[in-house]
């Protein structure tokens, strides 16, 4: 009675893979190698790439810094409303983009938010473009640096109270070093999602060529004026790069 | 000397807890502490530790009412049933902790002393993961030493050990009691450990410490 169940869940499994590695290897069979480096080679193409890698990298390392301490938190105390803020927690995940990108704009037309663009501007510029992508990658951030801190014992931590250790110190010399992994794995999964993110960045950061381009707004860019082999080769050098994030999570042991 | 008089703990929730708990062990006496599982003897140690709050009660240490400092103010070392060796930390540095959060230097050579005492010498650039049970267990019990406690807590420090480990553990417990003249509680459920090393022997049941 069991192996048909299971045969059939095998096989419902890989129908999905099939039908992603069906769209993988369509989108790179669509054109040539010679067609991919050309253009590759634009300088407005190499300038989104530049552009994106330096932004992911930012928005990401950004992402990190929040999400350590807040996921430290959330996995070591209890306190009452817990429960609202880990749903706060994730808002940005279950909010469409293009409404991320609605509140960044209209926040940055408040007074607070016009006090803080005179110190560092950022609608319709590179930091915005590293904001729209924070917002949303910090998120997955969170969520990754609390599960790991929930995978850890706190019982080390708390001998190194006994000690001598203060909360920092046990944090920073005890905690910090056994979730490196994590960290590692946080880091990679806020540079993905920032690589992929398009809607808030369009909003909010705009789509000019050669300022805030980055690799989401290019295919869109490309695609809209009609120029298909641009936007596929653009795709799968995204591709490329998730692919590759994916692999360096998977090796740091962690599970996306 | 330890001595708990009236302490009250509720988990939260409610369901657990301890009820007027008294409790006095003399000085540089070595008590061993029994029980059935989850009769609150680790939250015991917890409590002693700093690492729980009581809701009603005191704890002094040498007459010191340790009640409200943090664990690191009550010159307690405690060795939990795991152990809890910092996973990323070398043996070495592990040892050398508690120097290092109060920053001290190591100027009588504690550490050399400690590694020879517990002959853990050849273990030092090792991580927790490449040791032994035994070698845990001593590494655990150098750290703890190597802050200077005027208490020592053991949660069942030797139960992860098999039958021979257990002896020459035993052992070095008596020796490490003796030499560093500690106050020691340990916990345990075995009755051999207890008459091996109890010169105070006690029972917890029901929330409450009786002699055994």
């Amino acid at each position: 009675m069991r192996r048909p169940f299971w045969i059939l869940l095998i096989a419902i499994t890989a129908g999905y893979l099939a039908f992603w590695f069906l769209l993988i290897a369509a989108t790179a069979g669509f054109s040539t190698p010679q067609a991919w480096m050309q253009t590759l080679l634009k300088p407005e193409i190499r300038y989104a790439a530049g552009l994106s890698l330096i932004t992911c990298t930012a928005a990401a390392a950004l992402a990190l810094l929040f999400a350590v301490p807040i996921g430290y938190l959330m996995a070591r105390r209890d306190f009452r409303g817990k429960t609202w803020v880990d749903a706060a927690l994730d808002i940005p995940i279950v909010l469409p983009p293009m409404v991320v990108g609605i509140c960044l704009l209209i926040f940055f037309q408040t007074s607070l938010g016009r006090q803080i663009e005179r110190l560092i501007p950022l609608t319709y510029t590179v930091a915005g473009v590293v904001l729209a992508q924070f917002v949303v990658a910090a998120a997955f951030a969170i969520r990754t640096m609390r599960g790991t801190f929930d995978h850890l014992s706190a019982r080390p931590e708390q001998v190194a109270l006994t000690l001598g250790a203060t909360d920092f110190q046990a944090f920073w010399h005890v905690a910090l070093p056994t979730a490196r992994r994590g960290m590692l794995a946080a880091f990679c999964i806020s540079w993905a999602r920032s690589l992929g993110e398009f809607g808030p960045i369009l909003v909010f950061a705009g789509a000019t060529r050669m300022r805030t381009e980055v690799l989401p707004t290019t295919v869109w860019l490309e695609l809209s004026v009609g120029n298909l082999d641009s936007a596929v080769a653009v795709s799968l050098a995204m591709i490329v790069l998730a692919v590759l994030v994916l692999v360096l999570v998977r090796a740091t042991g962690e599970r996306v | 000397m330890i001595c708990l008089e009236s302490i009250s703990w509720t988990a939260p929730g409610g369901g657990f807890g301890l009820r007027e708990v008294s409790l006095d062990i003399p000085a540089e006496s070595y008590a061993v502490l029994m029980g059935s599982t989850g009769c609150g003897k680790t939250t015991l140690l917890e409590l002693l530790c700093g690492l729980r709050m009581p809701s009603r009660g005191k704890i002094r240490l040498d007459g010191q009412d340790v009640t409200h400092l943090e664990p690191r103010q009550r010159g307690i070392g405690y060795v939990p049933q795991d152990l809890a060796l910092f996973p990323a930390t070398r043996v070495r540095e592990q040892i050398r902790f508690p120097l290092k959060m109060r920053g001290l230097k190591d100027d009588q050579g504690l550490v050399d002393e400690l590694v020879s005492e517990l002959g853990i010498g050849h273990l030092l650039d090792r991580l927790p993961e490449a040791l032994s049970g035994g070698e845990k267990q001593r590494v655990a019990l150098a750290r703890a030493l190597a802050a200077r406690p005027r208490v020592l807590l053991l949660d069942e420090p030797l139960s992860a050990l098999d039958e021979g480990t257990r002896t020459s553990a035993m052992e070095l417990l008596r020796a490490l009691w003796q030499r560093h003249r500690l106050t020691v509680l340990h916990v345990t459920h075995s009755s051999a450990e207890a008459a091996a090393l109890g010169r105070l022997r006690l029972r917890m049941d029901g929330g409450q410490v009786t002699p055994a």
